[in-house]
């Protein structure tokens, strides 16, 4: 056994660009910068949670770790051993290891296969070894373990609902033992009564098979029941890294403040106040500054000009990617104050 | 009198040769001038078919098999398509999930609200102009003259619903409905359009029928509260009481089931089963099989709406006047 | 997604389908069958006298009742040379829409899952196929390789010659549509989660994108196979397709046509008949599929 601490995944400096098609005649190249200088150590055994709004980058990071996208420049590591430069027989036994659930149930089953097909196709390609009869033995296993029923195998994706497809959708990545899943926002496009299951399956799994989740998301009431650490991005950066209770209990970073007085509260009144339209900045031009400046309640001339890095603030085990993590809670307060009594 | 009056409305589509599936089977609601009301349930639930069976838009091949609704004392689905006109899009507007399906691609914003506006208001174009710019302030949209020149496209998605909530507003409208106007956006975009929601539905003393699945946002926005579940309302009431003291069970297991109301790290309560779908219903209450309460009685038939609950095995029996006493 | 069960009771519930369907399955039983049950064989010189030439349908004075629908020029039956006509007529428009299904495909799909360089090649490789008309490529094709040849050499091969250049002169077709809805399916999650485990891109495209793009691709089908036979009719017409001793149903639409205005009209009318049926009934079968597979136009159940 490694130590606990040792990551299991590991990004250093991962970025992401995509040239953006123009007309070919066109002299500008506009690039988009999805991804700029990540860095994560995801530990064995948790659940390591990515929030963030959309373009901010938390999918780009996910497929770039399972080697979906290659990154633009960067390294992936996978127990230690850089996988995103391996070749496909190299990496071949470390695919078995890693695997994803996507976010759209209704997408990411072939619909002309059955489930038995989708089940069987990873095994049969990623441990030839196997025997027919052990591929059938790994099937029904994973079924009993996700909950479904031993007689959907010969059935086609459109004869089940939403909730039981993403139940397959798990099935499939775990069929082949994985220690570690990327889940894309599993539960998003399911109905709220099926949301349930799917975390609690999610969670049982974890605890029966010892896996590590990377669960991205854009829901951060999910991440608060689920997640044990998170990393907050904004366009192609984390912008605070820190254990759950810390993110909800006492965010450093501005925008994980802002995320978080969104989120719709069951007690109400959180939405009484107007509030000024945000835009995100444009990622194809990104400022040389903090990219979240142009939104932030309390950015100074040094937010503009300087780009802040991800720094462990005090003791508290955060790391949050501002000027001024330390006392971001009370200056964005005085300004609220100064603006009401103003 | 009520502002708008739904009573026993009934949609069914057309199934196989001659039979026929209902989608919404029955649906009362009452709203009051300026009262804001939360449409919640899951998809297939039957909450949109409601919008549109009280703007009467219901698509063929589906129909409107009974049931009236009044607004302002009249039937709307009596009325012919040209007085309708002048009610629909006029004094009731409506925001839709996507507003692509309310902005024309090829116009420009200003050119589509004066259109708007001239289709029910005798006014010239530079009065037009100048009411289309201050809406456009009114919901907060930066740079908003220039605005006016601007194409759909060329705003972000959290702009174009702003402009789609300032058509709305054009007309002063005395009801909106808005059928999940923030499911595409992202948390901070939808926290800043549904506060403008709410803000200027109370300033202007607009009502408003919230069609959503999220129950967060219901909390958040409207005073009284719809739970619907195959078609049918389940639990109605004031949004507070149901959200604090649920009665139905399916209420009870939606509440229940959120992250938001349970301890970090422990197990989610979750409802077993999924809702089933139209064409294929339970006898009796249609929730009785994932139900923990259903007896026979459940299984055999449909309970009525009582109290503002569809149940014979209602939690939290408490008498109306406590309930108003403690909040 | 529809079921066998399902697509076979649409089938019966429309008369077009069905009617459709009957003359079609007529048709080819009619010219599979044709060596056992036609009353003549066209192709065996002996079986023919010259005598009988250019004898009307057998329902008119100075018919013959051994030759239903008359005689054309040589003698043959028009009944028999149908037949075996139509069977002919099936090969080639089959035939071609083989090759050009395996061409269009094959790099369709290369196309639309590779992007890039090697999409804009073949695209534009198609625009510039597609204009140029089908008929002046296997014009000039045909008529090249009937000057290269001697007319037996071209008689024993004509058949594949055009099997080959009506498949080869069509392929964009395929290719175009394959190409726009693997850019459709690509996309899909399932593709990725067959990328995650790492299966190699001709794997992916084969096993997985490819059996989700074939819909329209049966629906093209069908209604190609009346295109090429249709071809291959006007190629014959013109004198450079199927040589008059193993006539198709355009080569005996040609050879009757000479004798129309000397009143033999039966030669060219009967010949011309069925081809309007074949054409027309794969026309409705191909339409009525398209309705059917096309779930953007179906309503109803799911």
């Amino acid at each position: 056994m490694s130590d606990v601490t040792d990551p299991i995944v590991e990004t250093r400096g991962l970025e992401m660009r995509f040239s953006l098609p123009t007309h070919f005649l066109s002299r500008e190249k506009p690039v988009l910068h999805a991804l700029s200088g990540v860095d994560v150590k995801i530990r064995k055994g948790e659940t390591f949670c990515v929030v963030g709004e959309s373009g901010c980058g938390k999918t780009t990071l996910g497929r770039a770790i399972m080697g979906l996208l290659t990154p633009s420049s960067g390294e992936v590591y996978f127990r230690g051993r850089r996988i995103d430069t391996m070749d496909e027989a190299e990496r071949k036994p470390v695919r078995a290891d890693m695997q994803m659930v996507f976010q759209n149930p209704y997408a990411s089953l072939n619909p002309r296969r059955n489930v038995f097909q989708t089940l069987a196709e990873p095994i049969r390609h990623l441990m030839p070894e196997k025997s027919e009869a052990d591929v059938r033995a790994q099937v029904e296993d994973v079924l009993d373990a996700t909950g479904c029923d031993q007689s959907w195998q010969r059935k086609l994706p459109h004869e089940f609902s939403g909730g039981q497809r993403q139940r397959i959708a798990i099935a499939r990545a775990l069929v082949t033992n994985p220690a570690f899943v990327v889940a894309d926002e599993p539960i998003s496009a399911l109905d709220v009564s099926i949301q349930a299951q799917i975390l609690n399956l999610l969670n049982d799994l974890q605890d029966e098979r010892d896996l590590t989740y990377m669960f991205i998301t854009h829901d951060l009431s999910v991440v608060e029941h689920f997640g044990d650490r998170v990393a907050v991005m904004y366009l192609g950066q984390v912008m605070e890294l820190a254990p759950t209770g810390n993110i909800f209990d006492d965010p450093k970073h501005p925008y994980t403040q802002l995320l978080l007085a969104a989120i719709p509260k069951l007690t109400g009144g959180s939405f009484d106040a107007p509030r000024t339209p945000g835009e995100l900045p444009d990622p194809v031009n990104p400022s040389p500054g903090c990219p979240f400046a142009p939104r932030c309640a309390i950015a100074q001339d040094i937010c503009r000009a300087e780009r802040p890095r991800l720094r462990p603030i005090e003791d508290s085990g955060t790391m949050a990617a501002c000027h001024f993590a330390e006392n971001s809670r009370e200056l964005i307060m005085d300004k609220e104050n100064a603006g009401v009594s103003g | 009198m009520a502002l708008l009056e739904v009573r026993d409305l009934r949609v069914a589509f057309p199934r196989g040769k001659k039979g026929e599936v209902e989608a919404l089977r029955g649906v009362d609601l009452t709203l009051e001038k300026g009262q804001r009301l939360g449409v919640v349930g899951e998809s297939g639930a039957g909450k949109s078919m409601l919008a549109f069976a009280i703007l009467n838009l219901i698509a063929e091949p589906g129909r409107v098999t009974q049931g009236s609704v009044t607004f302002d004392g009249e039937n709307l689905l009596t009325m012919s398509e040209r007085q309708i006109r002048r009610i629909r899009g006029n004094r009731i507007s409506m925001i839709f999930q996507d507003p692509m399906v309310t902005l024309n691609p090829v116009l420009s914003i200003g050119t589509q609200m004066i259109e708007t506006l001239k289709a029910h208001r005798r006014i010239t174009d530079r009065e037009a102009h100048k009411l289309c710019v201050d809406k456009l302030k009114l919901v907060a949209i930066p740079s908003a003259e220039s605005r006016m020149d601007a194409y759909p496209h060329e705003l972000s998605g959290g702009l174009r619903q702003r402009v789609v909530i300032a058509i709305a507003l054009l007309t002063d409208p005395e009801l909106i409905i808005a059928d999940e106007p923030t499911t595409a956006l992202d948390v901070t975009i939808q926290a800043e359009i549904m506060s403008l929601i709410l803000t200027l539905c109370r300033e202007n003393n607009v009502a408003l029928i919230l069609i959503t699945h999220d129950l967060g946002v219901v909390a958040e926005v409207t005073e009284r509260l719809m739970i619907m579940y195959a078609g049918k309302c389940v639990e109605t009431g004031r949004t507070r009481d149901i959200i604090d003291r649920p009665k139905h069970p399916y209420a009870v297991g939606l509440l229940k089931a959120l992250p938001q109301n349970s301890t970090r790290g422990a197990k989610l309560y979750q409802i077993p089963g999924s809702m089933p779908p139209i064409t294929n219903l339970p006898s009796g209450c249609p929730y009785h099989p994932r139900c923990e309460r259903a007896t026979d009685e459940c299984r055999a038939a449909m309970p009525p709406l009582e109290h503002g609950v569809a149940c014979f095995h209602p939690m939290h029996e408490t008498p109306a006047e406590e309930t108003e006493a403690t909040t | 997604m529809i079921t066998w069960q399902g697509f076979l009771k649409r089938f019966l519930s429309d008369p077009v389908a069905i009617g459709a369907g009957i003359v079609l399955l007529f048709l080819i039983v009619m010219a599979v069958l044709a060596p056992w049950i036609a009353p003549q064989n066209p192709y065996d010189l002996l079986q023919l006298d010259i005598m009988d030439s250019e004898l009307p349908p057998s329902w008119r004075d100075g018919g013959d009742e051994r030759y239903w629908l008359g005689t054309d020029a040589q003698g043959r039956g028009v009944f028999s040379t149908i037949m075996y006509g139509t069977g002919i007529s099936l090969i080639i428009g089959i035939g071609a829409v083989i090759v050009q299904g395996i061409l269009g495909v094959t790099l369709g799909l290369w196309a639309g899952y590779k992007g890039g360089w090697v999409d804009s090649f073949l695209m534009r490789l198609a625009d510039i196929q597609m204009s140029l008309s089908t008929l002046m490529i296997a014009i000039i094709a045909l008529a090249l390789f009937q000057a290269a040849f001697d007319a037996n050499v071209y008689a024993d091969y004509a058949i594949f010659m055009l099997i080959i250049i009506i498949g080869i002169a069509e392929w964009p077709k395929f290719a175009r549509t394959v190409r726009s809805s693997v850019l459709g399916e690509k996309n899909k999650e399932y593709v990725d989660a067959a990328r995650v485990i790492g299966l190699p891109a001709r794997k992916v495209m084969w096993v997985h994108i490819l059996p989700n793009t074939l819909t329209p691709v049966l629906v093209i089908s069908t209604i190609q196979v009346a295109e090429a036979i249709m071809t291959e009719a006007a190629l014959s017409f013109l004198g450079l397709g199927m040589p008059t001793d193993k006539p198709s149903l355009g080569s005996l639409i040609r050879s009757g046509f000479e004798f129309i205005f000397s009143g033999s009209w039966w030669i060219t009318l009967y010949p011309a008949l069925v081809l309007v049926a074949l054409v027309l009934a794969l026309n409705l079968l191909g339409d009525w599929l398209r309705d059917v597979l096309n779930p953007k136009l179906r309503r109803g159940d799911d």
